[in-house]
């Protein structure tokens, strides 16, 4: 692996995430016949984010400052996993997957455990409600990456998303479309995005993620912010790899189309976010029983 | 064309699900009409030619489960103006995993099943298992008459896939007989229905299960 490489998988993986938010935003703008912020909007946040001053209350303890630090370093970590449009990932070895899911988990439980760390009832409430969902989001992934593992016959990211992913589609179709539509309600479910949980509102008590961080202000909440942009974008490159498993032979094409494909499913989701309304929050149960039931679907396919 | 039996029954089993897990009766009775349609390509696909035979009976397939039935279910729900299963006898999230394990199990018993040879490998026989099995699950877990209605379709649907294993030598006119039986059937329920709602004023099936002095 060329060090060169390296560079532009963290450049990208360190620049494109809010970026990704931009364009999402764009698109429901350009739905619902507005302007909408500018697609820089989300890079503007965060440096007016890390230079202001932040409050901590005094009942909170050093969890409640890990959080965010944790939240941003697990998903930075968890990007150096995924390999971004057919290259490979700067770390990886056998087992990684297991690390990758489990990086993310990490990252969960100490934002729900800041959130409790406040004391707050409502914060409470809210950390249930993302780890209920998650644990039901997690066996989802698992069997997805049960099918790309025994596609690939490997149990390293990197491997099993490189080389034959373009001939699995030929070998395997039915089961990687299953997986695809079962890891994608996973990524609209971890990111919070409508129809499962709305980025957007702030004071409702349907809201899952957003709840978790209404204490935490200035770089903190700049950090939280940045994190679950990254993890959006890492998922998003995980199931881009799965989708559209292109290969043109040069590297720096290859670049180019990555980027271009990011941007692409960012405005898919922007688009599903435009036309549907959200869940009800006792159904959101019932998706993720029926994403995980998809991919064990697309195992069963797969080993008859 | 043969290699396209099993995205479509890929598309069945998935259309199963919709079924068990939707609680709007539109949503179920939309999958089943989808269903229906696909049955009907399977017809066609299965035959692997265009004979007239073959192109009739997917056209009344179709027609009848893909337009008829459904416009009937859509009116009755109208009739009757319920929306939704409410109350199902075992959850929709339970459903929905019986369902997956009965798919799971289908997938294995059928593999233990001595096949014909053409047939190895093929998904009809798992999907034929599952779908009937599901037909089975919303039949007798739904309490509303109109979702029994649909789980009975469900079953025949099963039934029908079945049926494509012996696309050579089930002569036409049975296959009609058993189209036209299905209609006759789906036309006794609608009455039933009609009789439980104007009888009750609601169309659950729980009114059924006490004797009146």
């Amino acid at each position: 692996m060329l060090i060169s490489q390296i560079i532009v998988h963290v450049v990208l993986l360190l620049v494109m995430p809010p970026l990704l938010l931009g364009v999402i935003g764009k698109t429901k703008a350009l739905f619902g016949g507005r302007v909408g912020p500018p697609l820089f909007q989300a890079f503007f946040d965060l440096i007016k984010l890390f230079q202001k001053g932040s409050v901590i209350s005094s009942t909170t303890t050093w969890v409640f400052r890990a959080g965010p630090v944790v939240g941003l370093a697990t998903a930075i970590l968890a990007g150096l996993f995924i390999p971004f449009g057919g290259h490979a990932s700067p770390v990886s070895f056998s087992g990684d997957l297991i690390l990758f899911a489990y990086l993310f988990a990490l990252g969960r439980f100490f934002t729900a455990s800041a959130a409790l760390d406040t004391g707050s009832a409502f914060e409470g409430m809210g950390a249930a409600r993302e780890v209920t969902f998650s644990c039901l989001a997690e066996p989802a992934l698992f069997f997805g990456f049960l099918v790309l593992a025994k596609l690939s016959g490997s149990l390293s990211l990197t491997a099993m998303l490189d080389g034959p992913m373009p001939n699995s589609w030929g070998a395997a179709g039915a089961s990687l479309v299953l997986v695809a539509a079962s890891l994608f309600i996973v990524l609209l479910v971890e990111n919070s995005r409508i129809p499962f949980d709305d980025p957007n509102t702030h004071l409702e008590l349907t809201m899952i993620h957003e709840v978790m961080v209404l204490d935490h202000s200035g770089p903190a909440l700049g950090m939280i912010l940045y994190g679950a942009a990254m993890k959006l974008f890492v998922m998003c490159a995980l199931l881009l790899r799965i989708v559209a498993p292109f290969d043109s032979g040069n590297i720096w094409v290859d670049w180019g189309i990555f980027a271009v494909g990011m941007l692409a499913l960012a405005m898919v989701i922007g688009v599903v976010e435009s036309i549907m309304a959200r869940f009800k929050l006792t159904f959101v149960p019932t998706f993720l029983v029926a994403a995980c039931l998809l991919s064990a679907f697309g195992i069963i396919l797969l080993l008859r | 064309m043969y290699q396209l039996i099993d995205p479509i029954l890929v598309a069945v089993l998935l259309l199963n699900f919709a079924a068990l897990g939707a609680s709007q009766l539109r949503t179920v009775i939309h999958a089943i009409a989808l269903q229906g349609v696909l049955l009907g390509v399977l017809v066609v696909v299965a035959h692997n030619e265009f004979t007239i035979w073959a192109v009739l009976m997917a056209c009344a397939a179709i027609t009848l489960k893909g337009i008829f039935i459904p416009r009937l279910l859509f009116h009755a729900i109208r009739e009757v103006s319920i929306r939704r299963e409410v109350e199902p006898i075992i959850g929709f999230i339970a459903s929905l995993l019986l369902g997956g394990l009965g798919t799971a199990l289908a997938v294995l018993f059928s593999n233990t099943l001595p096949i014909a040879q053409e047939h190895v490998g093929s998904l009809i026989v798992p999907a034929a298992l599952s779908t009937t099995l599901t037909g089975f699950l919303i039949l007798t877990t739904r309490v509303k008459a109109i979702t029994q209605v649909v789980g009975y379709l469900v079953l025949e649907n099963g039934i029908f896939i079945f049926g494509m294993l012996l696309v050579e030598a089930m002569p036409f006119l049975v296959e009609i007989g058993v189209l036209l039986d299905l209609f006759v059937a789906i036309f006794v329920m609608g009455i039933i229905i009609n009789r439980i709602s104007r009888e009750f004023s609601t169309v659950s099936t729980r009114n059924l299960s006490s004797l009146k002095e």
